[in-house]
């Protein structure tokens, strides 16, 4: 007896769970229960599993009866006709969902001359063994699977021409790549995710090789050249929004120019670019600091006395304003209103990303890495046909890593731009590379893709062959003028004392435990102490009861509170946070008294 | 020659001299040999340590670092004839926190000299292995109506490790109360039980609990695996009891060691304990192909037995004598170090690192350690 579990739970039992699956199955494909429905057999415990729950993935297989695919030659003329549809083939049992547990019952072949007597289904197509994003990656079934992950990893992040109407659009933190192209070594899936309207990158020349150890670790080099026209320029945009919020007691926030006695005014010159109705212009250009919305809030507590003090100029300033290290153009300027009819003021800023040094890029194969020096066009390595690449790759990148398809890539780029075509690297159904290789032979080339290069600055040829072609590079969303950071002076922490954490406080950058060992370990005992001045005081300390004294400035006379008066006290030095601990200890009714001695 | 070689005694320590001796080549002449000797002292000088470096800190960043490349978990030796055995990081972990239950205590059994050849090393091994009845028994079945239990031994194994049928029932014998034991063949014993009201319960319960019986061998010993090591053979062993395995005569005990710190501690004394601290540590950073200087691991394991008997690198181990009461409270648990202290009013002298470090004041290492001397005006 075979007991029988529907969605997890106990239904009764059936005397043969093995002849009771085939039946569901077959049932199934007649149309006569739900397409969702899934049946696992586990042989092991003798149980019987029916699955209909929601939200379990499952994919499409292609049954097979008796070693023959039943979708035949006849369904594909049909199905290319439009005479029927997907859904037919559903309908009429030759292509059947399956689910994770019903997967374990099924033996698939990948391909159709694999298929035997035991195998019950086909993969409609071997490019469903792999994701959208991965195979994306051209060649992939060279590589190792961790590649391939970082692969379609990486190229989630590229910037591309992710909408036609992104100009009547306001989404937060976006790119737009200027010049995008299809690629010429592409996949199938480059197909069905139409990249013909979305394309997301750009066919370089790549070279491989070494220029003056500045691409060491992954870095690339770029030409100036190709910087210059275009290449992988992008703009950025990001919107600022603000809404006029109700507060209790009909209290409202104002967009406006705020009044100049409004608590927490910035300068005039701040507010500059703003027209009456507190609204920047188009097309003005802002940096760090210059407000893009002007905005008043009603004040934060009010008082019993507040009520009788009708004056306005109680409110306050909560202007929006760029933050440190932005500026861009404003692009878009939208006044409307939101859903709970609260005035909502959006502007778009705009910037243009040319590529720098720090800007990550990537090729499909996982191959990532930042632009190290941006070289003049004139002392880039150059072919003896005049072939200067945009991009100088570094070859120690390749051995470790053994992404053999980005190499493929590069001699099959090189092939399909000398001959005008496009060349197909979908997994497992890829071009040859023995074709491919034999036709950049006949146009000319050497078959491995390897050139004489002369060196840029001196005309001398270099005594190494390099191997150049073409590729599709990626530029990656993460650009250094989003992310450089430095600071001299700055806020601190109002507890503490100690300068503030992150970027967006304009904080600044620890100097941590570990690092702090380091200062130990040499012995610099003193420059280390003066690292962690960030929080120094003098602190008026009694000698006689050891607690922090008091200094009366209007007298300018110290006392101790616990000894009164005339107590001797001495000025130490220490962090402010030691001082807080002596406070928290004192809160915990523990005395911390400081025993002082003389230095000398 | 020899007078040059008195003038540098006391300055360079006499192991170098020796070695510098040894290597001399035939003939040299006393100028030259000066020149190597005054070398020899500037590099010696060179590499004491100075007063006010902070060798433990060095200490913790040289074995911290290459600690973080260190595999998590190393190799599960799929053969068979390999054990399974902690290294790599949790190895090193539990070494140096001085664990009372390691993961995987182990001996190296060392022979004397006919074993050590490998003259009966397997029947050695046998006798060190713990051996429960189980092993012993070949079939049981149970007479239901007699509510007797039939076991037939299995006298291969029995010859193997040259135990006889009536060692085995006098062994029984102590641990089975209440039940009588009988001799029926040459192989099979019967057993059958005393009690009146329910026999045959008594028998399944009984054919469970046999099972378990300890026979011989040494206990805690799970695993025996003999191992040529160079020419000798010695026995590589999972499970550790040096007291019982010292005692016996084929054992030779001044090199038989257990993996356990506590173990060692309680046979062979402190200074073993150091000893094999420093062995264990090299083992595991060998294994890993890390190397570190030696130096560093000596300082450990100093610290970890400078008090006389095995203190971690925790909390409740060396940190736990921490003069100062700021240091303790930055490491683990600062409540309760700042209210005990508190309970006791202990005094900080502030004289070690990380106190000074919180009140930003020099620390006393390196530049920070010389005080100025001078008279001041009054």
């Amino acid at each position: 007896m075979t007991d029988v579990y529907m969605n997890s739970k106990f239904i009764g039992s059936v005397p043969d769970g093995a002849e009771f699956r085939q039946q569901i199955i077959e049932e199934r494909r007649l149309g006569k229960l739900p397409e969702q429905l899934n049946v696992f057999y586990s042989q092991n415990r003798d149980e019987l599993f029916l699955e209909t729950a929601a939200g379990r993935g499952s994919r499409p297989l292609i049954v097979v009866k008796e070693g023959k695919p039943t979708l035949t030659e006849r369904h594909a003329e049909q199905l290319q006709k439009g005479e029927i549809a997907w859904s037919d083939l559903v309908k009429q049992g030759v292509i059947e969902f399956l689910d994770a547990a019903e997967e374990e019952n099924a033996f698939v072949a990948l391909e159709p001359e694999d298929l035997t007597p035991e195998h019950t289904h086909l993969e409609v197509s071997s490019v469903d063994l792999v994701g959208i994003t991965t195979g994306l990656v051209p060649f992939a079934h060279h590589n190792q699977g961790a590649r391939l992950m970082q692969g379609s990893k990486n190229q989630k992040q590229a910037i591309g021409f992710y909408a036609a109407n992104y100009y009547t659009r306001l989404d937060m933190d976006v790119n737009l790549l200027h010049y995008p192209q299809e690629p010429i070594v592409r996949t199938l899936i480059n197909e069905v995710i139409n990249t013909e309207e979305h394309p997301f990158g750009q066919n370089v020349v790549v070279g491989v090789m070494a220029y003056k150890g500045y691409n060491m670790e992954d870095a690339i080099i770029m030409n100036k050249a190709s910087i210059e026209r275009g290449l992988a320029r992008a703009t950025y945009y990001r919107p600022v929004n603000a809404e006029e919020l109700r507060y209790s007691g009909g209290l409202v926030d104002e967009v406006g120019i705020p009044d100049k006695d409004t608590k927490g005014y910035r300068t005039e010159h701040d507010y500059r670019l703003l027209e009456e109705d507190g609204l920047i212009y188009p097309e003005a250009k802002v940096k760090e600091g210059d407000v893009v919305i002007g905005k008043t809030s009603p004040p934060r507590f009010l008082s019993a006395m507040d009520e009788y003090n009708l004056a306005t100029n109680y409110r306050r300033e909560s202007s929006m304003s760029l933050k440190h290290g932005e500026e861009g153009v404003v692009d878009f300027v939208l006044m409307t209103e939101n859903e709970e009819g609260n005035k909502l003021v959006q502007v778009r800023l705009r910037d243009q990303r040319i590529p720098t040094i720090g800007d990550k890029f990537t090729s499909r194969h996982g191959q990532k890495g930042v632009i190290s020096l941006v070289v003049p066009e004139n002392d880039m390595p150059f072919s003896a046909s005049g072939i200067k690449p945009d991009i100088i790759f570094n070859p120690h990148g390749l051995p470790s890593r053994m992404t053999v398809s980005h190499m493929i890539e590069l001699v099959a780029g090189k092939t399909g731009a000398m001959s005008g075509r496009t060349v197909d690297a979908t997994i497992f159904n890829a071009e040859k590379e023995e074709d491919i290789r034999h036709e950049l032979l006949r146009m000319g080339f050497r078959e491995n893709g390897i050139e004489l290069m002369y060196n840029g600055e001196t005309g001398e040829p270099l005594m190494t062959e390099i191997f150049i072609g073409n590729q599709y590079y990626l530029r990656l969303k993460h650009m250094v003028k989003n992310k450089v950071h430095s600071r001299a002076r700055g806020p601190i922490q109002l507890l503490t004392r100690q300068p503030t954490e992150g970027k967006a406080k304009e904080g600044g950058l620890r100097l941590g435990e570990m690092e702090k060992d380091t200062f130990v370990a040499h012995g610099a005992s003193l420059l280390l102490k003066e690292r962690f001045d960030s929080d120094h005081v003098v602190v008026p300390v009694c000698e006689d009861c050891g607690l922090v004294a008091v200094y009366d400035a209007r007298r300018d006379q110290y006392h101790c509170q616990q000894c009164g008066e005339h107590a001797e006290v001495s000025p130490i030095e220490m962090s402010y946070a030691f001082k807080l601990l002596l406070d928290e200890l004192k809160s915990l009714t523990i005395y911390p008294k400081l025993q002082l001695t003389g230095k000398y | 020659m020899s007078t040059i070689f008195k003038q540098y005694e006391g300055k360079i320590p006499q192991q170098l001299l020796d070695e510098v001796k040894e290597n001399l080549p035939a003939k040299i002449t006393d100028a030259k040999l000066k020149k190597i000797l005054e070398e020899v002292q500037q590099e010696y000088d060179a590499a004491v340590v100075d007063s006010g470096e902070c060798v433990g800190l060095v200490c913790a960043e040289s074995i911290g670092e290459p600690g973080t490349q260190m595999t998590l978990n190393t190799f599960h030796f799929a053969g068979v004839s390999e054990m399974n055995v902690t290294t790599g990081l949790p190895r090193l972990i539990e070494i140096l926190d001085a664990r009372k239950t390691i993961k995987s205590p182990m001996m190296e059994v060392y022979l004397k000299e006919p074993y050590k050849h490998g003259e009966d090393i397997k029947k050695v091994a046998e006798k060190i292995k713990e051996t429960k009845f189980e092993e012993y028994i070949k079939e049981v079945t149970i007479d239901v109506v007699e509510s007797t239990m039939t076991v037939t031994l299995n006298t291969d194994r029995m010859d193997l490790v040259d135990i006889k049928i009536d060692r085995l029932m006098k062994v029984l014998s102590k641990s089975l109360k209440g039940f009588t034991l009988k001799k029926t063949g040459e192989d099979i014993l019967e057993i059958k039980s005393n009690s009146k009201d329910e026999p045959l319960k008594e028998v399944y319960r009984l054919r469970e609990k046999i099972r378990t019986i300890y026979i011989n061998g040494v206990r805690g010993v799970t695993q025996v695996l003999p191992v040529k090591r160079g020419e000798e053979y010695m026995i590589a062993t999972a499970g550790s009891n040096l007291k019982a395995v010292l005692k016996m005569d084929e054992v030779d005990t001044t090199r038989t060691v257990s993996n356990d710190l506590y173990e060692v501690e309680e046979v062979f004394g402190i200074e073993a304990v150091r000893e094999q601290a420093i062995r264990e540590v090299i083992k595991v950073l060998d294994a890993q192909g890390i190397s570190i200087d030696i130096r560093h691991i000596l300082l450990v394991a100093d610290a970890m037995t400078m008090a006389g008997h095995v203190q971690g690198i925790s909390r409740y181990g060396i940190v736990k004598d921490k003069p100062s009461v700021l240091a303790r409270a930055s490491f683990e648990t600062p409540l309760r170090h700042i209210f005990n202290a508190a309970m006791i009013g202990e005094r900080d002298p502030l004289n070690s690192v990380i106190e000074n470090v919180m009140l930003n004041q020099p620390v006393p290492v390196g530049t920070g350690l010389p005080g100025l001397i001078t008279k001041v005006k009054q």
